[in-house]
């Protein structure tokens, strides 16, 4: 059995957090990061003994309930949860790594006068995500899904007062918004042709039964709208600008937001609801294939970053890339699985790396770090189980959950298998470079005139269970929880041995270049003019721009001269000129007075009525 | 004990007579006795809105004294769940507008006077189901607006006011015209609405006589509610206007339009609405679209405010055209929605204005530094305009656009992009104006101070989170009535 107070109780105690600091503690640091964290940690708490609930049997159990969020004849809009296996593993997942970071932010933000407002709104993006997990209906993942793009956009911009992070959040906010474009018509299009008998449903319970009836084509229409969705929340190409930029924000958000939980939803929703994928076999491959490109675009970017969370950054976009592809070709288990230790490794490196941006003072520059290892021990070590899980290492969490995509691939579609292995390749090799240029060598004597320490126990202790989990995350058979009715898998022995050996070279080819502590990047002289187009991030962002100030703003500005020239003229001249031609006959009436004009006009208007009715 | 609808006239204008014997150097009595008047016409607003009975629907609390018989003319009050609600928006933005007043200074005596005799029009206008009355206290409200414009405008007020007018009146003139068509080829001799009503819906006009009587009620009241191309006057005439009158043109004179709109011309003309309506659905996205962009190219504030209010009023449009209940749940708790919106970012902007004497986004620079609780209610009220869910605007328009996806696939699609739009000139606002560093010019400004002060604007934008969190709060009180409307269509 489910407890339903359970879930509600999960769902609900961040938001009753947000509301208590915004209401009361703005400007109590201690208390609000102190609610915020009992908020978060209620929640996880709630959610692990719904977990244990849930496998309590076999098959496990699943509890749908929904309250009626707008009714009235034929509309029907829910507010409500559905909770299986796939939900609690995501909501642990979110609640279980919001924990860390909220316990991590209360040391990392503790010298901002604006905490408690960050606390609020880290509440507040807890609530919205939990949201996305636990929703039933597609209107109410709907709501959620804006109120995450919602509670980015607060938190890019926390600091709100230098520009560069404002622009990001606004970037982040519109380019979400875009995407949503799609995603809302593909919701409006599911749902005129959702009849269930008793009129129209958003409920994913109904809607499977309603996917078998509809013909191919229309699917994969509103699957391709759906994954639209998807491309802005997950950054997929050609909607990623964002995620870069969205580094801006401070580093918990980053690791929690822009790694490990929001940028995830994107696939979450895609397993949520692959009943409807599932069937439109066109818009899958489409899927795959924008997963895959990201995938290889990303590592290819990173290779030429020097600022360690837009390295962290373009990771992430490269492993959702991984999962979108993993998606694409028929496997929500695969690309799951990744997600959740993604989760883990991912929020550990970039807590990894604002324990060191913290003890350098807001240094992010990788080429004025070196030899951190030995000062920093604990971010040093669990960094590289971090690194070493990304890349793919055997026995950590990420070689299981990569090889799975990976094996997919291979069976399935050898393009695609090519790209991941090349990108996977790129991944170690600049997760190499990145560690050898921060951790390895000797300690610089002066670190811009600071002494460097380790970070305090409250920000290495979640960083030691990160570490743990993604060390250990491919032994606690992870894809039996996401989706218990599958046989588990069998290792596939040669895509195992090719990806371990493709790891590490990419590892010992970036120890061979960055190996030796040089002044700049060897690397820039290497790549010649392609790196040129590496530092502009393959032309983007200048499209866009070039689109938004060129394209959209000048074409605004033809219509709003339009409107001053044409408009008005017409109208406003009209009737100011059937005034004055009134006046000109009927000149002793003409006064000056807009009320009389007005008396004038009604009468005409009278009697442009009384000649009308005579004709009629 | 049921309320007295005529009350809600009277106290105000109690209030008005009161003020106008005030002497006119006691501001602060005149000041009190106005927030008075105001406020004991918005705590009968609310009782009537508790009290209506949702289940039974239909008019209740009626009045009806005949007075000119011959000409069929009654004082005929009565509420059903749509105007009601229309109670409910005006008494809550009329009692935040009188509150923000206070930064009047000059002829404050005449400000209040006109600014009373506004609202009561407008009360007038929604209580009234007489047309004739209905379109006396159209003008009752109208005529004041000219003049506060006028007097207590900012610099280009002479040409906003002048241009206000003359849409407005040009529009009023275009809607009595089908009035009377309507008045007398009914032939219920009767301009009460529900003899009108009754007798239409036996004896429908002739569908030639409904085809030009329609377009004229629609594009008159059309012009209020600045329907694409007769919109311009609005951008131009809130910005000019004192704060006040923003508030309550942008939140509620405008919605008159609307109302309108339902009473007069879908309701008692279905056939012709079947034709003429989906032309104004196209005419309503290109609202939408056209505004959103124009809004784009805005540095003034209120002016943004102004074209972003335009494009709105496009989705109450498209909800007209819907005759389905879902469109017109949307489009009356979207009048609910955005009023309260706009009148909550105007007087906000306003709020600003005063102290940084200048609306100009380009030298408003970080402004959520030095006034946190302003700053953070006009990201919320710009949020709520960008339609994010939580905020009573959202659950509003994806009704709208519920209601128009069957019948109008493409124009549904424009309207879901206008969010997208929506979306970018707001930010690009907060982002302009309270984001950014703070200017240095400007960091002496003061933030509210006392609860009083931040009073109207935390009343508005608790309304606003209360109707998009919960909103049956609003759908369940109107939707017996809005059906009935649907019903008496098809």
């Amino acid at each position: 059995m489910i407890n339903p107070c359970l879930v509600w109780t999960a769902f609900f105690a961040p938001l009753a957090a947000c509301v208590l600091i915004t209401l009361f503690f703005l400007s109590n640091k201690n208390t609000s990061s102190l609610i915020a964290i009992a908020g978060i940690l209620l929640s996880f708490i709630c959610s692990c003994l719904v977990f244990g609930q849930i496998f309590h049997a076999n098959p496990p159990y699943a509890l749908q309930q929904s309250l009626p969020w707008i009714h009235f004849d034929n509309l029907t809009v829910n507010f409500g949860f559905l909770i299986n296996p796939l939900a609690i593993v995501m909501l642990l997942i979110v609640t279980g790594v919001s924990s860390a970071i909220f316990i991590y932010s209360r040391a990392y933000m503790n010298e901002d006068p604006g905490s408690p407002r960050f606390f609020a709104e880290l509440s507040l993006f807890a609530f919205s995500m939990i949201g996305i997990v636990l929703s039933n209906n597609f209107i109410q993942l709907f709501i959620f899904w804006e109120l995450v793009g919602l509670s980015s956009y607060l938190l890019i911009g926390f600091w709100y007062a230098k520009p560069s992070a404002a622009d990001a959040g606004v970037k982040a906010f519109l380019v979400n918004r875009l995407s949503d474009f799609g995603f809302f018509c593909g919701i409006l299009l599911l749902w005129g042709v959702s009849d269930i008998g008793a009129g129209r449903s958003f409920q994913f319970t109904d809607l499977t039964a309603v996917i078998p009836h509809l013909n191919t084509g229309l699917l994969t229409t509103i699957a391709l709208l759906l994954f639209c969705g998807v491309i802005g929340k997950s950054a997929q190409i050609p909607l990623h600008v964002w995620l870069i930029d969205a580094m801006e924000g401070p580093t918990p958000v980053s690791a929690l937001i822009h790694a490990a939980t929001m940028v995830a939803a994107g696939i979450y929703l895609l397993s949520r609801v692959f009943f409807i994928f599932a069937p439109a076999p066109t818009a899958l491959i489409i899927i795959a294939y924008v997963g895959a490109i990201t995938s290889l675009m990303a590592a290819i970017l990173a290779v030429a970053e020097n600022d360690i969370k837009r390295i962290l950054a373009y990771s992430t976009l490269s492993q959702l890339g991984l999962m979108v592809m993993a998606l694409g070709l028929g496997g929500p288990t695969q690309g799951m699985y990744h997600l959740t230790t993604h989760a883990f490794f991912k929020a550990l490196l970039f807590l990894g790396s604002g324990s060191v941006i913290y003890a350098l003072h807001h240094e992010q520059n990788i080429w004025k770090m070196q030899g951190l290892w030995k000062k920093m021990p604990i971010t040093g070590w669990t960094f590289f189980i971090g690194t070493l899980a990304l890349s793919g290492i055997w026995p950590l969490s990420g070689f299981w959950s990569k090889d799975g995509i990976l094996a997919l691939a291979f069976e399935h579609n050898s393009t695609l298998y090519l790209i991941a292995a090349v990108a996977s390749g790129l991944t170690a090799f600049y997760m190499g470079r990145l560690f050898w240029v921060v951790f390895w060598g000797k300690p610089a004597a002066d670190h811009g005139g600071h002494a460097v320490h380790e970070s305090p126990a409250v920000m290495t202790i979640p960083l030691i269970i990160l570490a743990f989990l993604s060390a250990i995350g491919g032994f606690i058979n992870i894809p039996h929880f996401i989706s218990p009715e599958q046989a588990p898998e069998q290792l596939n022995l040669r895509v195992a041995a090719i990806s371990s050996i493709v790891a590490l070279a990419g590892l010992g080819f970036s120890y061979m270049i960055y190996g030796k502590r040089t002044a700049a990047d060897p690397l820039v002289a290497m790549l010649g003019n392609f790196y040129t187009a590496l530092k502009n991030k393959f032309y983007f962002d200048t499209v866009y721009t070039w689109y938004v100030d060129c394209v959209q703003q000048n074409f605004a500005l033809f219509l709003a001269r339009f409107e001053r020239e044409f408009i008005v003229r017409l109208f406003l001249g009209g009737l100011t000129a059937t005034a004055r031609a009134g006046g000109r006959t009927l000149r002793y009436l003409q006064n000056g007075m807009v009320q009389f004009y007005a008396l004038v006009f009604i009468l005409g208007a009278v009697c442009l009525f009384l000649v009308m009715t005579k004709t009629l | 004990m049921t309320p007295n609808l005529s009350l809600i006239l009277l106290l105000p204008l109690v209030g008005l007579l009161l003020v106008a014997l005030a002497p006119a150097e006691n501001t602060r009595l005149i000041r009190r006795l106005s927030t008075a008047a105001v406020l004991l016409a918005f705590i009968l607003s609310i009782w009537v809105y508790a009290a209506y009975d949702h289940v039974a629907g239909g008019f209740q609390f009626v009045q009806n004294l005949p007075w000119v018989p011959a000409l069929g003319i009654s004082y005929h009050l009565g509420v059903d769940g749509i105007n009601s609600m229309l109670l409910l928006l005006l008494g809550a933005v009329s009692f935040a507008a009188v509150l923000i007043s206070s930064s009047i200074k000059e002829r404050v005596k005449e400000y209040y006077i006109l600014l009373l005799i506004t609202v009561i029009g407008t009360y007038g206008a929604f209580l009234s189901l007489d047309v004739f009355f209905f379109y006396f206290f159209h003008e009752v409200a109208a005529v004041p607006v000219f003049l506060m414009i006028a007097i207590w405008g900012s610099k280009q007020r002479d040409y906003a006011a002048m241009k206000l007018t003359l849409y407005l009146a040009a529009g009023a003139a275009i809607a009595l015209v089908g009035l009377l068509g309507l008045y007398l080829f009914s032939g219920a001799h009767s301009f009460d609405l529900m003899a009108l009503q009754n007798h239409l819906a036996l004896h429908p006009l002739p569908i030639d006589v409904q085809n030009w009587i329609f377009p004229l009620i629609v594009i008159g009241f059309g012009i209020t509610l600045t329907l694409w191309p007769f919109y311009t006057w609005a951008p131009v005439g809130y910005a000019e206007a004192p704060t006040a009158i923003s508030m309550l043109h942008a939140g509620v004179l405008k919605k008159m339009g609307a109302y309108a709109i339902i009473r007069f011309a879908l309701q008692l003309m279905p056939q012709a609405a079947h034709a003429w309506m989906p032309l104004i659905a196209v005419l309503a996205v290109v609202n939408i679209i056209y505004c959103g962009l124009v809004a784009l190219t805005q540095r003034d504030m209120k002016y943004l405010l102004g074209y972003s209010s335009c494009s709105h009023m496009g989705y109450i449009l498209l909800g007209l055209a819907c005759f389905n209940t879902m469109g017109l749940n949307g489009v009356v708790f979207l009048m609910f929605a955005h009023g309260i919106m706009a009148a909550l970012a105007f007087a906000l902007t306003g709020y600003v204005e005063t102290q940084a004497k200048t609306r100009n986004m380009d030298e408003w620079s970080g402004l959520l530094a030095c006034m946190p609780f302003v700053g953070t209610c006009f990201i919320m009220a710009a949020l709520a305009s960008a339609g994010v869910p939580g905020f009573a605007n959202f659950a509003a328009e994806i009704l709208v656009l519920f209601g128009a996806w069957d019948q109008y696939r493409w124009l549904t699609v424009g309207a879901v992009f206008g969010l997208v739009i929506t979306a970018i000139y707001l930010m690009k606002a907060i982002r302009l104006g309270f984001h950014g560093p703070l200017n240095n010019r400007l960091a002496s400004l003061r933030d509210t101070r006392t609860m009083v002060d931040k009073l109207p604007y935390a009343l508005l934008l608790a309304l606003l989170i209360l109707a998009g969190c919960l909103p049956a709060v609003i759908l369940t009180h109107i939707s017996t009535s809005t059906k009935t409307i649907i019903e008496s269509m098809h």
